[in-house]
């Protein structure tokens, strides 16, 4: 493979070959420990520092876009679930969301809180893995396995809502797929008590830790218009003072009842995506704490008569509506209608922006189901953020970009 | 008091004015505009000076077998401002045999890794792109897989891959 000598960008001035004798090239990836997911960087060093680097991406590519060709919406979130796989939650919202947005469903108050607790603790747990990793690749092991011992306890939240704890497909069309029960509000209502304890001993181990703010302060640099020209969103752009959070700026769910606050930093660098990480945390608890007080009684799928939800088993047995609606959704040729049309609908997940452009042409398949994933174009960023510094600054900077390959490449 | 932002109408009758006639429609609150291929670009810069300074997605739709549908390829150009978070998306439709677009790097550089996967997916070029290769695919890939007449299981193409050995590598 020639791609490491042969296309390496090399736009800086004076890049003849002669002068460039002394660089060498590493390869970095695709199997690492620090790429923490299946991706490649090949970079070009003068010593240790980095002249230049050349991210690779695709050994992950599963065609789930292709797939989503030819699965029902219903079945499709299976897949969503396996796109970042750090917060599947988030993924099953984000895709029901722009499904019922292509169909125009109104969602149920109570499935709309629901809804955004279980993505605001995907939330949680995606941002404790994301600044744990950041961690411990700059050192910090112990802070690492404090993050993943709480990352545990919402897994043990979604494992007693639905069952599994890594790839939960939850929501459904119109709704969900389990309600909550007691135990499960039990479970958030002792994490909600117990979690910001341990945020705090997290702050206390790294915020003000010499070692760690040496190496992420100053380090990876993204400016506000490289920011908004790179299309990044979500953390990285709040990070470098792009003010946009799709929660506050185009409120879905139950974001526009619920009190919180949208955190931002200027400085753009590596300490300060931790930071508004870490805030954004904060910020979750909240909104968990408040849509749990505030949950509303009632149905989680919106009603038989839109014939969109399954009806539940009582309904079926004891309503002539329940066994129509329910025989119409299991025939093949049946299911509901979907317009000829086409939608763009995004939520703000853990990462920034994840959207799904659903093209539908009648039937519960959609004709086209784009993905818009954050972690392509937080990767696309990769090389000018890494531009000058040292080779141990590659995993700092990558960690704090949270690239998950498996949403990369889909 | 901030000067509220211009309406998307105000943007369109501007629009107009640079690009000639074009199709409007809205469907569940978004606007759409399907601009002539040939004045896309003009068309999308014009735009980025009103203010949709965001680019969310590059993406194309294949509409072989769409019913309704009077050309086979559709890219999208999804469009948000950061400073008053309105959102349009842009169509731009092209066809066989040599679909191609110009690429819109020059105004948005998050548009670079989004052309390559339409290139590599869907067989769009985009012209003038810096970094015309594929993205997701490996290079020894001959085909487009997300086209409609590519099916499923693919065709194969794995095993024609070369073998590198530990010689070789």
């Amino acid at each position: 493979m020639s791609i490491a000598t042969a296309t390496v960008d090399t736009t800086g001035p004076e890049t003849g070959a002669r002068s460039e004798d002394y660089l060498w090239t590493l390869n970095f990836g695709p199997q690492h420990p620090a790429t923490h997911t299946t991706l490649r960087l090949v970079l070009k060093l003068d010593g240790e520092r980095v002249v230049d680097a050349m991210p690779e991406m695709g050994y992950l590519h599963s065609g789930f876009e292709k797939i989503g060709e030819h699965l029902t919406f219903n079945q499709y979130v299976t897949v969503t679930d396996r796109m970042n796989y750090i917060s599947p939650m988030a993924n099953n919202v984000a895709w029901h969301h722009a499904v019922e947005t292509l169909l125009g469903i109104e969602l149920t108050p109570r499935c709309t809180y629901i809804r955004t607790i279980i993505a605001e603790l995907a939330r949680i747990s995606d941002h404790l893995l994301c600044n744990g990793a950041v961690g411990l690749d700059t050192g910090a092991f112990t802070f690492f396995l404090y993050g993943f011992y709480q990352r545990e306890v919402i897994y043990d939240i979604f494992e007693t809502l639905c069952g599994a704890r890594f790839t939960n497909s939850y929501t459904r069309v119109g709704g969900l797929s389990q309600d909550f029960t007691p135990l499960v509000i039990e479970k958030i209502r002792t994490f909600l008590k117990t979690f910001p304890k341990t945020l705090d001993d997290m702050e206390r181990l790294l915020t003000r830790n010499r070692i760690f703010v040496d190496r992420t302060k100053g380090v990876g640099v993204l400016s506000k218009a490289e920011a908004i020209a790179g299309s990044a969103t979500g953390p990285v752009a709040r990070a470098s003072g792009v003010t946009r959070d799709l929660r506050k700026d185009e409120p879905y769910l139950a974001y526009a009842d619920l009190d919180f606050n949208v955190c931002c930093a200027t400085t753009g660098d590596c300490y300060a995506r931790y930071l508004v990480r870490m805030q954004e945390m904060r910020e979750s608890l909240k909104l968990v704490t408040q849509a749990l007080e505030n949950l509303p009684a009632g149905d989680i799928n919106v009603g038989i008569d839109q014939r969109i939800a399954r009806p539940t088993k009582e309904q079926v047995y004891s309503t002539i509506e329940g066994t129509i609606s329910h025989f119409e959704l299991s025939m093949a040729n049946r299911g509901f209608e979907v317009p000829h049309e086409e939608s763009y609908a995004a939520i703000e997940a853990p990462n920034g922006e994840l959207g799904f452009y659903v093209v539908g042409d009648g039937n519960e398949t959609a004709y086209r189901a784009r993905c818009r994933p954050p972690s392509v174009l937080h990767f696309a960023l990769f090389p000018q953020l890494i531009r000058g510094h040292t080779l141990s600054d590659v995993v700092a900077v990558l960690g704090s970009l949270n690239i998950i390959a498996a949403e990369l490449d889909r | 008091m901030p000067t509220p932002p211009p309406s998307v109408d105000d943007v369109l009758s501007g629009l107009r004015g640079r690009c000639g006639e074009f199709d409007t429609s809205t469907f569940r609150g978004q606007t759409r505009v399907v601009l002539p291929e040939p004045v896309a670009f003009e068309g999308l810069a014009w735009l980025k000076d009103q203010g949709f300074d965001l680019l969310v997605d590059v993406t194309c739709v294949d509409y072989l077998d769409y019913p309704g549908a009077t050309h086979r390829y559709g890219l999208v150009y999804l469009l948000a401002s950061t400073a008053t978070n309105q959102r349009l998306t842009v169509r731009v439709f092209v066809d066989d045999p040599d679909p191609t677009v110009t690429s819109v790097v020059p105004l948005w550089a998050g548009a670079n890794w989004l052309e390559r996967e339409v290139w590599d997916l869907f067989g769009i070029r985009s012209v003038g792109h810096p970094d015309p290769r594929r993205l997701v695919m490996p290079e020894e890939f001959t085909a487009h897989p997300l086209r409609k007449d590519y099916p499923l299981q693919g065709r194969g193409e794995r095993h024609n891959f070369p073998v590198i050995t530990r010689d070789h590598s």
